[in-house]
């Protein structure tokens, strides 16, 4: 708990004082006025308290490894409350784009990206944005659930709340309802203080999104999250997520065009880094406009 | 018959392949024992030499320095068992936070930079000099150099020296092990790195960690060369930092060379005492980190 203090002057530049309970549903909320998104953040703050997704806006996205471009100039909109799954062959850029949302692509040494991403018309690529603050506010599930192996269930949850030195309150509460909302709760509930890696692979997932959820973002990203898990863990999930599109604006890579066509509304088809096509999953997987994604969807490549 | 005798045929293992796998085993065993010969030994004349000549008073007098008379009478080695605690311990206290943080440093922000490269470059030489030459270099920079006498603390600074390469490479090493997705998913929780970095790589690289301490605490334990032209020998039992200071091995190294065979004794038993000494700090940091990690 000791090192839950000094950070505090590492979070005020966008979540402010993390006292009252309302002001942590909606970090727009607390978020300082900036000189020229003052008056977008005003309009947010209009719809303050309605728990729901932000819409997401990419512009001239392009991602590069050292000099190489792995995504090409990107134009693409992921409409609030939505599930928009990336489709495309392996090395498309599918993840490296999804990535770029929020901000994690830079990790990588000698990785960066330029254009801009726009949540809910406000650039987080912006120069004065903490990537800190935008990660809290965009989610992530990675391909292979990753709990941390030295903690327990519940403080793998909890995590989420205290490395974002969110973790005051009634954290109790917090991390069920985390749990209740990944659909894991009461397969867990008498199992809180067991070790969160000795859970099966699919309630390791769900534990990933639980912890993703207890920081209550507005978008989560899933990059290939059933790619490791049987079918029947695999439905649990996808039901999940078309539970989850209420409350966040979901972006999800998959290799598994059955699974887009099961929980997307709208599928994006990328190819070679670029936009190929996008448009309702309906239309994507019957009567795609563009020749390649017929070709792709109808199984003759990738 | 004859379908039956092409399978056997088919699936039995050769004479010349059984032979191999017999004379690969074996070495690997022989080698085992070699190994073990002088280890077992080791431990065989310590405890055979050392146990004799413990005692209470073994622990709790100072040597006298009247070497020829009774056995009772050269004294024990409390200011030896003392001075090594402080001396380590001071070292430790200098070499560990410094080490780790060189090594949380070379992975989580160097990672692959030209500074990186040459510190890692100089850590390795520093890995490689012989212990005598840190007790050299304080022999120089602080006894020579500002013309002052020896001293425990000059003692425990070339300790800490000696020490520095040992944990910063092990940490090093065990750092590298944590996987990166677990950096990844907490970065993506939110967490700003200095966090990341204490609350999952740190408790995650615990157990590793603390077994690269430990190896440089007893090194640094055992170590006679670069305490004896900088912290000295006494045998009066001195807290000081400014005076100088027994240690275990300073004790061995001279009471060894005795020409009394009760004081050649008090060397083994000395060793012993070091040894026990060490095993016990081990024990102890393998518990307390085994229960931090699952708590």
């Amino acid at each position: 708990m000791s090192i839950d203090k000094p950070s505090t002057s590492e979070n005020e530049p966008r979540m402010g004082i993390d006292e009252p309970d309302m002001q942590m549903l909606d970090p727009r909320q607390s978020q300082p006025p900036r000189t020229s998104q003052s008056a977008h953040t005003a309009g947010t703050r209009a719809r303050a308290n309605v728990r729901d997704g932000l819409t997401v806006r990419l512009e001239r996205l392009r991602a590069f490894y050292g000099d190489v471009a792995q995504v090409k100039g990107i134009d693409l909109d992921f409409h609030a409350n939505e599930v928009t799954a990336i489709i495309g062959p392996s090395g498309c850029g599918k993840s490296t784009m999804v990535r770029c949302i929020n901000r994690m692509h830079e990790e990588i040494p000698g990785a960066h990206a330029e254009g801009k991403v726009l949540l809910d018309d406000f650039d987080i690529y912006d120069p004065s944005v903490d990537v800190v603050a935008v990660r809290r506010a965009i989610g992530m599930v990675f391909q292979k659930p990753n709990p941390f192996p030295t903690m327990s269930v519940f403080d793998n949850v909890a995590a989420g709340l205290r490395l974002a030195s969110r973790g005051r309150g009634d954290l109790h509460h917090k991390v069920e309802s985390a749990l209740r909302g990944a659909g894991l709760w009461e397969e867990v509930k008498d199992r809180l203080s067991e070790p969160g890696a000795g859970l099966s692979g699919g309630q390791q997932q769900r534990l990933c999104i639980a912890r993703s959820l207890a920081v209550e973002p507005e978008v989560i990203l899933m990059d290939e999250p059933c790619s490791a898990l049987d079918p029947i863990a695999t439905l649990k999930i996808e039901e999940l997520i078309d539970q989850l599109k209420s409350k966040v604006t979901i972006v999800i890579v998959t290799h598994n065009m059955q699974q887009a066509a099961r929980v997307a509304d709208r599928t994006a088809f990328m190819l070679g880094g670029e936009l190929v096509e996008v448009g309702p999953t309906q239309q994507i997987f019957t009567n795609p406009s563009d020749s390649r994604t017929e070709e792709y969807v109808t199984g003759k490549f990738g | 018959m004859n379908a039956s005798a092409h399978t056997l045929d088919r699936f039995s293992v050769s004479a010349a392949r059984r032979r191999k796998d017999r004379f690969a085993r074996g070495t690997i065993v022989a080698a085992t024992g070699v190994a073990l010969v002088p280890l077992v030994l080791i431990v065989y004349y310590l405890l055979s030499k050392g146990l004799s000549s413990w005692s209470p008073s073994f622990f709790t007098t100072d040597p006298t320095g009247n070497t020829f008379f009774a056995s009772s009478a050269i004294g024990g080695i409390k200011s030896a068992i003392l001075g090594t605690i402080e001396i380590v311990a001071i070292a430790s206290a200098l070499a560990v936070p410094l080490g780790l943080g060189v090594a949380v440093w070379l992975v989580e922000y160097g990672r692959g930079s030209r500074l990186a490269h040459t510190v890692r470059f100089f850590i390795d030489v520093l890995t490689g000099v012989p212990s005598i030459m840190f007790g050299l270099f304080i022999y120089i920079a602080l006894i020579v150099g500002t013309g002052t006498s020896y001293a425990a603390y000059k003692g425990a600074f070339a300790l800490a020296l000696l020490m520095l390469p040992v944990v910063t490479r092990s940490a090093e090493v065990v750092l590298l092990l944590v996987p990166g997705s677990l950096r990844e998913s907490a970065l993506a929780l939110g967490a700003p790195r200095w966090r990341v970095i204490f609350r999952i790589v740190l408790p995650t690289a615990l157990p590793g960690l603390v077994t690269g301490v430990l190896l440089a605490i007893a090194r640094a334990a055992g170590e006679t060369a670069p305490l004896l032209f900088t912290a000295g020998a006494t045998m009066k039992t001195e807290f000081g930092l400014n005076g100088f200071m027994n240690s275990l091995p300073i004790q061995i190294y001279t009471d060894v060379t005795s020409p009394t065979t009760a004081v050649v004794n008090r060397a083994w038993g000395a060793a012993l005492t070091l040894v026990v000494m060490i095993l016990l700090l081990n024990l102890a940091a393998r518990l307390l980190a085994r229960r931090s990690s699952l708590g």
